[in-house]
């Protein structure tokens, strides 16, 4: 068992960072926040670089950091690697001679060596240019050469830090497979610290979200998506996220004195704080002064002025003053006749209405989670 | 965009300023003289000590003025500032007056030399002083050079290096000098090429024997002033030193762009 816990506080200038969790043997966990969460703390504590203030920090039994035994094993002795946004290949070393880095410095053979930076190249797909210099490799190519070379290290975790985010869509695209099915090949425990949804999805067995140096929400990936607790999470999830009172039978006063109608999840009592969310997708407009369905307990009417509107990956995406969030397709956008300022009303049905409590994350019993405390509470305004 | 053309005046009279004198030098030589002055033991002799001090002093600089050089590249911004002045200080001090200090540090009665004088160690005069005066006015030449390298590497790929399990000897060894490898070249070079011509500090701190220390600047300075041989000689031995930096200087030239990415 090598899996990876941090229960630790670290500060940088005015920042404080205090997270506590884990990253289950041969799991990969996703770090995900918005710019500021302290992502970049957290790796660096991680890899060594930032000493923290309390806590500890350990691969299975080995620690790495203990702030009250006064232990910080620096970064050439942790045996956690890292994969950043920029390859940083070492520019006076050939491809080979990159991935045969950490093996040479770990005492192997030339030979040996060499033998191993050819495979894992052949892994990554980069046969025959295992002699290149990087500045003769493509960003992409560079960061296969940065990954083989992090994973020839054999690291016990390996941290990834926004490792797609310098490349291209496609190239991002191909490259996110190529890393999923190698750490699944390998069975490297890791953390990916991103604000791409579409890396936690790729990567990600579960999921923690950071905001503000805190942990605010984890878990396994659909039930954090699925019942976002935050802004930011209801943004990566592309729901529309509403907070309130339950008021029994799936029915949610809004703090903004609206009432939904959806279908509860998990044990939730009238009172209770409560979220609602729904895909934008589900909601189907309606101008105020048409004559439509009459609201009922098969559709709940929510009133709400047009914003703007942008071309979504479902449609016309409709954005409304209040925040919320409609895909209409393009030919009922067109009937629509929109306007900036108009008044229309969004249904939407209860089936695509979540309701759940806005206090402890129903998490699935995975093995890779967080600890999570005071999540989503007042989040909202 | 070119630059203005008056420009070409200045420029041109720089070039011939640099260029003109060594012209006339080879135009006063007596060429029929050049092989017997060339071929005298004394010249030999000079030449001989000349390329083995310098070799010295050159080899003094690397182990000091690169640790030195990278120790200012990581300081922070006030302290590499004081210490870039302290290490610049032999390149504008006039050698003369580094030789009259070195005497006053390692003379007999110096600050450090007198305590060396009474265990026995006599520094100033011997072969030793040459290379520690070529070193003194030499370092300065390695120190920026390969200081201005650490600086622009960063401690990115030494980072990289770390996270990959590489000690920080290994790291130093692996990455750290070969990114700066270019830069180290240039600097050995103009060491070396600082260290052969040096006189002044040569002159006051180590004297001019032959044979002990009378290096190649010491040999024409003597001959030039009629010390037994004449100037011919003088000009021959000039031109022996030029020929010996001209070469320095292409073999720096092939040898960058073997480094060169």
């Amino acid at each position: 068992m090598t899996g990876l816990t941090a229960n630790v506080a670290a500060r940088r200038g005015a920042f404080t960072l205090a997270v506590d969790l884990h990253a289950a043997s041969a799991r990969t966990l996703a770090v995900l926040g918005p710019n500021g969460a302290g992502k970049s703390t957290l790796l660096d504590v991680l890899v060594g670089r930032l000493r923290p203030e309390r806590g500890e920090v350990r691969v299975g039994d080995r620690v790495l950091s203990d702030a009250a035994e006064r232990i910080h094993v620096p970064p050439e002795r942790r045996r956690v690697g890292l994969l950043s946004q920029a390859p940083s290949l070492f520019p006076h070393l050939s491809a080979q001679e990159n991935v045969a880095f950490a093996p040479r410095a770990a005492g192997a053979s030339r030979i040996g060596a060499r033998e191993e930076a050819v495979r894992l190249l052949d892994a990554v797909g980069l046969r025959g240019l295992e002699d290149r210099r990087a500045a003769r490799l493509s960003g992409g190519q560079q960061q296969r050469v940065a990954l083989a070379r992090a994973l020839a290290a054999r690291p016990d975790v390996l941290l990834l830090d926004e490792p797609f985010s310098a490349l291209d869509v496609s190239t991002a695209a191909d490259m996110r497979m190529l890393t999923a099915e190698t750490l699944e090949r390998t069975g490297t425990t890791a953390v990916v610290v991103t604000h791409d949804v579409v890396d936690a999805l790729s990567l990600g067995h579960s999921c923690v979200v950071l905001d503000a140096g805190r942990v605010v929400d984890g878990g396994d990936l659909a039930s954090v998506l699925g019942m976002p607790r935050s802004p930011f999470v209801a943004a990566l999830a592309g729901m529309n996220l509403l907070a309130g009172a339950a008021a029994g039978d799936g029915v949610v006063h809004t703090d903004d004195g609206r009432v939904l109608r959806g279908h509860e999840i998990g044990v939730l009592r009238p009172g209770d704080r409560a979220f609602a969310a729904f895909p934008p997708a589900a909601v189907r407009l309606e101008h105020t002064g048409v004559v439509g369905s009459a609201p009922s307990a098969r559709v709940t009417h929510l009133a709400a002025m047009v914003e703007g509107w942008e071309l979504g990956t479902a449609g016309i995406r409709v954005r409304f003053r209040d925040g919320l969030l409609a895909d209409v397709p393009p030919a009922e956008f067109a009937s629509l006749r929109l306007r900036r300022g108009d008044r229309v009303r969004l249904v939407v049905p209860p089936e695509a209405v979540s309701v759940y409590a806005a206090g402890e994350p129903v998490c699935g019993a995975d093995e890779t989670s967080a600890t999570v405390h005071d999540v989503g509470r007042g989040r909202l305004r | 965009m070119s630059a203005p053309r008056w420009l070409i005046a200045p420029a041109v009279l720089g070039l011939a300023l640099v260029v003109l004198p060594l012209v006339a030098l080879i135009v006063r030589l007596d060429w029929a003289s050049v092989p017997a002055a060339i071929a005298s033991s004394e010249a030999l002799s000079a030449l001989t000590l000349s390329l083995v001090t310098a070799a010295a002093a050159t080899g003094v600089c690397v182990v000091l003025g690169v640790p030195l050089a990278l120790l200012i590249a990581r300081a922070g911004s006030r302290l590499a500032g004081v210490l870039r002045a302290a290490v610049t200080l032999p390149l504008v001090l006039p050698p003369l007056v580094g030789g009259i200090a070195l005497l006053f540090l390692l003379g007999r009665t110096g600050l450090v030399g007198a305590s060396l004088d009474a265990v026995g160690i006599r520094i100033p005069f011997t072969t030793g002083a040459v290379v520690i005066a070529q070193s003194f006015v030499a370092l300065p030449f390695l120190v920026i050079a390969v200081e201005g390298a650490f600086r622009t590497a960063g401690v990115r790929y030494e980072q990289v290096a770390a996270t990959l399990g590489a000690s920080r000897w290994t790291t130093f060894r692996r990455v750290t000098l070969p990114l700066v490898a270019p830069s180290l070249v240039a600097g050995i070079v103009l060491c070396f090429a600082r260290a052969l011509g040096e006189f002044g500090a040569t002159a006051l701190f180590a004297g001019n024997q032959e044979g002990v220390t009378r290096t190649m600047p010491l040999a024409i300075y003597t001959a030039f002033n009629g010390g037994g041989i004449g100037q011919s000689t003088a000009i021959a031995l000039s031109l022996l030193l030029v020929a010996v930096a001209i070469l320095v200087l292409l073999a720096m030239r092939s040898w960058r762009e073997d480094v060169a990415l």
